[in-house]
Parts: structure tokens; sequence; C-alpha cells
């Protein structure tokens, strides 16, 4: 399988990987696939309260494209607003990595771990917004 | 003789053009003392074995006939039960059909392993087609078959039975006189894939219980597109042509084959015979190392019996880590991560599979095969670079993380994707 | 003695260039091309580019070619992977194919189909009228070879696949004998299938292929590894088939030099068999440049072939696989040949090492092993 430089650049240095405090009531986390499909995918933003996302971590298990795309997508969402992430589209990881057709869903899953951490966040403040 | 010195071409340096070779079990080298051998057959002696007219042809035949004493040799058979294929995958082709065919008046049902090669198992998938029944067992989760389920399994009209004698992915090492003598209690044709086990264990045909036997002389240091078929001759077993022609080999199997490869699996086998010893010794030993070096991990599964398996193989599953990121990671070395004949495809190996192993441990396996021209400095390299790179990758494992805090996988309800 | 080697029909010497290109598949470069590291991907695309030369000497596209281990196996997996496939008929093979031609559809009786001969005349050509009138019979498949071993004679393939097609069976062509000897092109001979082999144009032995039109469903012969796109199972045999691609190469281009170069030989050797009143097979018809099938009446060919090999000819009596045997040519009596004739018959193939010098010395030679064997024969009468 051939590799686009940009994945193989996020595979060899990837951004952002690590941990946020998940019980930090301004942190979200999204995970999002499986062990037995091959890929696991954990997303944390850390949002400001004005709705800005500071910080993005992730862990990813999967080949180099699931790696690639979660590690590119934490550098896109820093400095956006929680619904300019949810507005990112899976189409954009897979043009920017130039992913091949058979690696799509590895952006799909990084566009679905986004969005799982957004909800996640949302849900925190509304909890907060009804205590 | 330093046959490692001449092939430092394939143990590559870091910053060198290939990686280290640690993929024996799908090919080997050719050993430079069996290409030397074979380059005169190629160039100035270059006839047909069949042309019976002229020197040309003449030279060719002793050639061919010396080559067929050196593989009988090997494995203990006369040179007259030898009959030379295209490799492995035809000699398996031409005893399973071949036989079922001949004894298909006895009964048409057939049993082997779901372990087997694609070459066994696909045509008796090809004789299933044709009317046959066939019985796939599966291993013990050690990979070694358990003779009560054999016996379980044959039944009245069973011809033919067919069990490999090392596994290409796992290599263990089937206990064949149990097989064998249980398949002579019942009048059953016995075949045995030895493609990976020439060279690794000893092989004696007039002692062990086993009727039809296949070999190829790529996985020996012998050159690629050449094989053989032992054809039991007392008590005789028979099989149908597959190949009809010329009627070369006695009728089993016509068609022209190359004189330098006949010649070049001949000195290959030779050579076995006489290192084999000496060179398991010495495979053992950095097998041992590396084993010693890569357990030093956590969460590192072997695959397939340890004790009875050829030294040369070494088939680890990496815990928490996936597969495809896997082989990327290792570059530095040349190894499978499956079978070499499935390993275009993304598919978990279906050998790991029938040991019990779940997908993601069959996905993160890795198959070190180790051979003639593998040094010390090799497994060292191999044991570092294994190190960092799994290292690297549970560090990026949100499943390596979730273990270490204690979670228990298995109870994760995962989001379906 | 050095031998004169006149015997490029049953195999030919590798070209040195071709052994150079194989070595270092032999050697150093040792990879199985269904592994997915660099040893194997450089082994992958080695066959990827023989391929592509294989292709370009038979006009045809690189999909198109199925490697296999021999002629034998490309015929077996022509004549029995396609009959697999097709309603029982009669597979229809001329009767001078190769043994492992009408063997493997004499093996398909066991699926129903029938195996039928169309005749050749008396110089050798399929009988079209004939092969039209067996076509009434609902026919499968149909076989005939484009040059003759042991004559070289060359059939009219493409019109005779036309006359197939028009009779909604299937063709194939064993041109085995063809390759590198004349221009070759599979799309303009229109059939479905093609065997190739490499050690008759200067290229190991061990490689050859199944041209083949994909449109058409074929029954693999080997079960395994999926090769060759699952028609074709085994590890592919590197060094032969890079061996077999350049060999492809270098016989396109130099096609024309060993054509006028065998033929110009040819001509001389069969001026010199005139004037010993030696009969010529297949001569009126249009023939490989480089192949003379004769015999001199009265001169058992066996005996004449074990006497020049001692004066340092190879030279052959027949084909090679049947040349165990002492049967006289199955070609020669399918041509009508008296049997007492067919039995002198003698086979010289020429070759681009070949010079006139060698040719000019063959027949001072057979002159005088003629006379020899005449006297002998007259003393013993």
């Amino acid at each position: 399988m051939a590799y686009s430089d940009k994945v193989l650049d996020h595979y060899e240095n990837p951004r952002n990987v690590g941990t946020l405090d998940k019980n930090d009531p301004n942190v979200g986390t999204g995970m999002v696939g499986a062990p037995a499909c091959g890929d696991v995918m954990k997303l944390m933003i850390k949002v400001s309260d004005d709705g800005i996302i500071e910080d993005a971590k992730f862990k990813t298990y999967g080949c180099g494209s699931a790696i690639a795309s979660s590690s590119l997508v934490t550098e896109w969402l820093k400095g956006k607003t929680i619904d300019q992430a949810y507005a990112i589209k899976n189409s954009a990881i897979a043009e920017e990595l130039a992913l091949p057709p058979v690696k799509i869903h590895c952006s799909v899953l990084a566009e679905d771990a986004i969005k799982a951490a957004v909800a996640d966040i949302k849900a925190k403040q509304a909890a907060k917004e009804a205590a | 003789m330093s046959a490692t010195v001449e092939m430092s071409v394939v143990s590559g340096s870091e910053e060198g053009l290939y990686p280290i070779y640690l993929d024996y079990s799908a090919t080997t080298p050719v050993d430079p003392r069996v290409a030397a051998k074979m380059i005169p057959y190629i160039s100035e002696h270059f006839g047909n074995p069949a042309s019976r007219s002229h020197p040309y042809g003449w030279t060719a035949e002793k050639a061919v006939e010396n080559a067929r004493l050196e593989v009988a040799k090997l494995v203990g058979a006369d040179p007259r039960e030898i009959v030379w294929t295209s490799g492995a995958t035809e000699s398996n082709n031409l005893a399973i059909k071949g036989a079922a065919n001949f004894y298909s008046e006895k009964g048409k049902h057939l049993i082997t392993l779901t372990t087997e090669h694609k070459a066994v198992i696909d045509p008796m998938r090809e004789l299933e087609r044709q009317g046959f029944s066939a019985t796939y067992l599966d291993p013990e989760p050690n990979g070694l078959l358990d003779i009560a389920k054999l016996k379980a399994a044959i039944r009245p009209d069973t011809v033919l039975v067919s069990v490999m004698l090392v596994n290409n992915e796992i290599g263990v090492i089937q206990d064949i006189v149990a097989i064998g003598n249980l398949c002579r209690e019942n009048g059953i044709i016995f075949h045995v894939d030895a493609a990976q086990a020439t060279g690794k264990v000893a092989i004696d045909l007039e002692q062990l219980p086993v009727d039809l036997m296949s070999f190829c002389a790529h996985k020996t240091y012998g050159p690629k597109g050449i094989g053989a078929l032992y054809v039991r001759r007392k008590p005789r077993i028979r099989i149908e042509a597959q190949m009809h022609g010329g009627g070369h080999d006695r009728g089993m199997r016509s068609g022209t084959l190359a004189t330098h490869h006949i010649v070049g699996m001949g000195e290959a086998f030779r050579l076995a015979r006489e290192e084999m010893a000496e060179e398991n010794t010495r495979i053992r030993r950095l097998r041992d190392k590396l084993l010693n070096g890569l357990q030093s991990m956590e969460e590192v599964y072997v695959n397939g019996d340890l004790e009875h398996r050829v030294p040369h193989n070494l088939n680890i599953s990496f815990n928490y880590v996936e597969g495809e990121s896997l082989i990327m990671a290792v570059k530095g070395i040349a190894v499978s991560s499956g079978s070499a004949c499935t390993s275009a495809s993304l598919e978990p190996s279906y050998v790991l599979r029938a040991l019990g192993r779940s997908d993601e441990l069959a996905h993160s396996s890795i198959r070190f095969s180790i051979g003639r021209f593998t040094t010390e400095a090799d497994v060292d390299y191999t044991i570092n670079l294994m190190k960092s790179k799994i290292d690297k990758l549970r560090e990026l494992s949100p499943l390596w993380e979730m273990f270490k805090d204690g979670i228990d996988l298995s109870k994760v309800q995962w989001a379906a994707h | 003695m050095s031998h004169v080697y006149f015997d490029h029909n049953a195999t030919t010497q590798i070209d040195a260039r071709v052994l150079d290109a194989m070595l270092p598949w032999m050697r150093t470069q040792s990879g199985n091309p269904s592994t997915r590291h660099q040893f194997g991907r450089a082994a992958r695309e080695a066959v990827a580019q023989a391929r592509e030369q294989v292709a370009r000497a038979c006009g045809a596209q690189a999909a198109q070619v199925v490697f296999t281990a021999s002629g034998t196996e490309a015929n077996n997996l022509a004549i029995k992977g396609l009959a697999d496939y097709l309603p029982q008929g009669q597979i229809l093979t001329s009767a001078i194919e190769h043994p492992c031609v009408t063997r493997s559809a004499a093996a398909m009786r066991a699926l129903g189909h029938t195996g039928n001969s169309i005749a050749v005349d008396s110089h050798g050509k399929v009988d079209r009228a004939e092969m039209k009138s067996q076509l009434i019979q609902p026919t499968s498949l149909v076989s005939v070879m484009l040059a003759n071993n042991e004559t070289g004679v060359l059939q009219d393939v493409a019109e005779l696949a036309e006359l197939a097609r028009a009779h909604g069976s299937l063709m194939h062509t064993d041109a085995v004998q063809a390759l590198g000897k004349i221009d070759i092109n599979f799309n303009e001979l229109n059939v479905h299938a093609m065997t190739v082999s490499s050690h008759k144009l200067h290229g190991p032995q061990g490689a050859a292929a199944l041209i083949l039109d994909k449109r058409v469903d074929i029954q693999p012969l080997l079960h395994g590894g999926g090769q060759e796109r699952g028609l074709r199972s085994g590890t592919e045999n590197v060094a032969a088939i890079v061996g077999f691609g350049l060999a492809c190469e270098l016989a396109s281009q130099q096609l024309a030099d060993y054509q006028s170069h065998t033929l110009s030989l040819r001509t001389q050797l069969e001026a010199g068999l005139a004037a010993m009143n030696a009969s010529i097979f297949g001569a009126q018809s249009t023939r490989l440049s480089n192949t003379s099938f004769f015999a001199v009446d009265g001169i058992e060919g066996e005996t004449l072939v074990v006497a020049l090999d001692r004066k340092g000819y190879a030279v052959a009596s027949g084909s090679a696989c049947s040349s165990d045997s002492t049967e006289p040519s199955a070609v020669l009596l399918a041509m009508g040949v008296q049997e007492e004739l067919a039995r002198g018959a003698v086979r010289v193939s020429l070759g681009t090492q070949n010079s006139a010098q060698q040719v000019a010395d063959f027949l001072q030679h057979l002159q005088q092993e003629v006379i020899r064997l005449k006297q002998l024969s007259a003393m013993a009468a």
C-alpha cells in the first residue's frame, strides 16, 4: 500500500498525542470504532468558556491512515469554535491526506470522533446549566 | 566457507537499500553455491533432457538423475519415487487431485486441517466442486492436531488425509507418525506437505508411514519454479496425472522442466542434508535470543506450540497494537504479517483464527523467520527495533491506555462503526 | 569435437544478455512477489515488467498474460481450463498437435467432451473444408498450432479462428514454435487463448505463458495462493520470468535479421538436399524460416541421427518429447507420408549462431553418411 507523504509525516510524527483530564467539565471526549474493526480513535478537546477549542489530544489504535487522520484533526480543531468543529467533513480530511478509496473510512472515523467529542462537551455544558 | 559474507547485500544496514531479511518462510535466497552449480546448466549445458539423440540432451539427463538422487537422499526415498514438478503448489495439487481421482471408486471423502496452506485447501475445495466431500479439522489452540479428532472424522469412504509437516505461518511440527499410522490402519492414503520442512526437520520416508509428500526448492535455498512429489512405490501408490503431454517422469507429470532448476534443487537438498544439524543449532540459538528479547515486553503472545516447532519460525502477536500500523513501523526488517500468499489482502490470518486467536491478535501478529544468512547482529537490531516501535505505537494506542488503567476491554461497549 | 547445434526447435541456448538479467534474481534479489516488504515489491515489479515485454512480443495486453512453468502447462490450462466451463461438445484438435494438446483434450472426456481430430493435407496444412464439416457437430473448442515443431509449416490460424467463432466455438493456438520466429499478434490471430514459451527463443527453461482473452471463463489447473489473478497458483519463478521477458524483447528486435539469416541457411541446405534427392516435408507450404524436415529414401532416420551425432551435429529425428520411441513421426503419417519414408525423417532447425560454413560442412558429412549407409544396407540386402 502506498501512503502519501502527508500520511507518512503524521504517522512518523503524530501531533498532539495524549490525554486530557476527562473529568474536567471543559473537556469533551469522543471514542469511536472498535478493536475488532481494526480502528479505535479517542479524541479529547478542551473548550474555553466562550466556546473556543483551546486544546486537542488523540490516541488511535489503527492503520497509518487512521493515525494520520486523527493527528490532522487535532491540528485543525485548535482555535475553532465547537460549531466550526462540528462542520468538519471527512471529505476535507481525505483530500488533505490524499487517502486512497480503501482508506476513506479512516477519515469518516475522524469526523465521527469530532462529532462524538462535541456531543460530549455539549452534554456536559447542558448538565452544568441544568444544575 | 562463509556464505554470510557473500550474502551481505541481503542483510542491509539501517541506511542500506534493503531491510534485514527475516522472511525465510516466504522464500529463501538461493545459496551462492547452488547458483554456481546452476549457471552452467543455463548456459553451456542447455539441452532438453528429453532429447535422446545428441550429447546436449544426455548431459542434461545425467544432471537431472543426479539431482533426483540428492533429493531422494535428503528424505530417505528411492530416486524412482521422486517426480519433478514446478513447485509445492503443483505437488500438492497433483498429490491431492491425483490420488483422490485415482481412488475415487473406493470413496470420496477427504480430511485435512483448517491451518493447511491454500495449495492444499483449494484443491480440496475444487474436489468438493467435483462431487467429493471434505472435512476441515481445527487444530488445538497450540496448532497441533488432536489425533482423537482425526480418528473421529474418519469415515468408511475416507480415501485421503493431507496434513502438513511444518506449518508455514506458525512453524509447528505435526505428529506425522501417529497420523500416518492411523491412516494405514484405515487404508487411507496419507499426503504430507513438507514444503516448509526440508532442511529443518529430519525426514526418513523409509520409516515414515507417508504415501505422498510435497517438496519445493525455494524454501530450502534453491531456485523458485521447481519442486517434487514423493510417490511411494512399496506399497505402490497410484495417482492420476494432472498435466498431460509428452509423458515425462513416467507419465505422472508431463512438460519439460528446466534442467538448471532441477540441478539447483538437487544441490540445495544436498547442502541441506550435510549442514542441517549444525545450521539448526545455530538458528535455535538466534531464535531463543529473539524470543527472549521480545518477551521482555508486556502483552506479547507466541502463536503455536513452542516445543513442537522448527526453530526457524517465531510468530508473535503484539497486543493493543494494530497490524497494519505495525507493518508500517517495522520497515527496517522484512517480515510477514501472515502467510506470504495472502498478505496482499487485509484479512486476518486464517491460520491464527483457527487457533482461536481474536481478530485483533491475529491482525497484530508478525512472523519472524530466521535462516541461513541471519546474523546475531540482525537479531539484535530486530529486538531493538521492535521494542522502540511497539512502545511508540502503544503510546499512541487508546486500548493500551485502557489496559494500563485496568479496564477490561472485553466488557467495553464499542460504538458501532 | 565441438558440436554444431541444429536442434533449435527442441530448445535453444540462453542469450548471454538474458542470463545476465536473470542472475541477480538467482543470487541476491530473492523476494517472493506475494510478500509486502521491499524484497517482495522488487520481485513483483520485475514480474510486471516481464509481463509487459511478453505482451508486446505477442501483440497482447499485459493483463492478458498468465505465466506458467512450461508450454505443456499452458496448453493443459487452455484446453482443460476452457473446456471445464463450456457446454459438453467436441474438442477439435488438428492431427499434428503436440501430445500435450491432444492428451489434454482426451482427458476432458471425463467431463463429457469428445475429442476429434482435424486432418491435414499432404502439405501439412489443416484442411479447412474438413474442419468446416466437423464444425456441424456442436463444438466447444478448437485448437490448432500456429507453427508445427517438426515441419515448421504455418497454419492460417486467423482464418480458422474466424471459422470456429462463426460456429460458436472458442479457439486456442499453440504458438510455442512460432514466437521469436515470426511476427505474432494475438489480436489479429483472433484466438481466445495462445500458448508461448521461453526456452524456444533463447530464454530460460521454466517460464511460459498463456495469452488469454479474459472475457472467457477459465478454470485454473493449480489451486492455491491465488497468483496470476487466481489463474495459476504457485510462487512466481521470478528469475525465469525476467529472462523470458527479455528474451521476448530481444527476439522482437532481431526478428528481421533472424528470418533472413535462417532462411538463407535453409535455402542453402535444401539446395544440397535436393541434389541428394531428399524429400522435404511441407516444402510447398509457408514454413518457419529455420526448419527443414527431410528424408533420404532408404535411410533410417534414427540411424542417420546417431551417425550425424558422431560427426558432431545435433539434429533431431522428430519432436524431442517422442524421440524416446522409434515410432515414425505422427505428423508425417498425418500428412500421408509413407511409413518407410517417414522413418527416414531428420529435422534440422537452425538458429542465429549457425553459419553457411556449418551448413556446407553438414551437407558434405550427410552426403558421406548417406553413401555409407546405402552401401551397408545394400550389403545387408
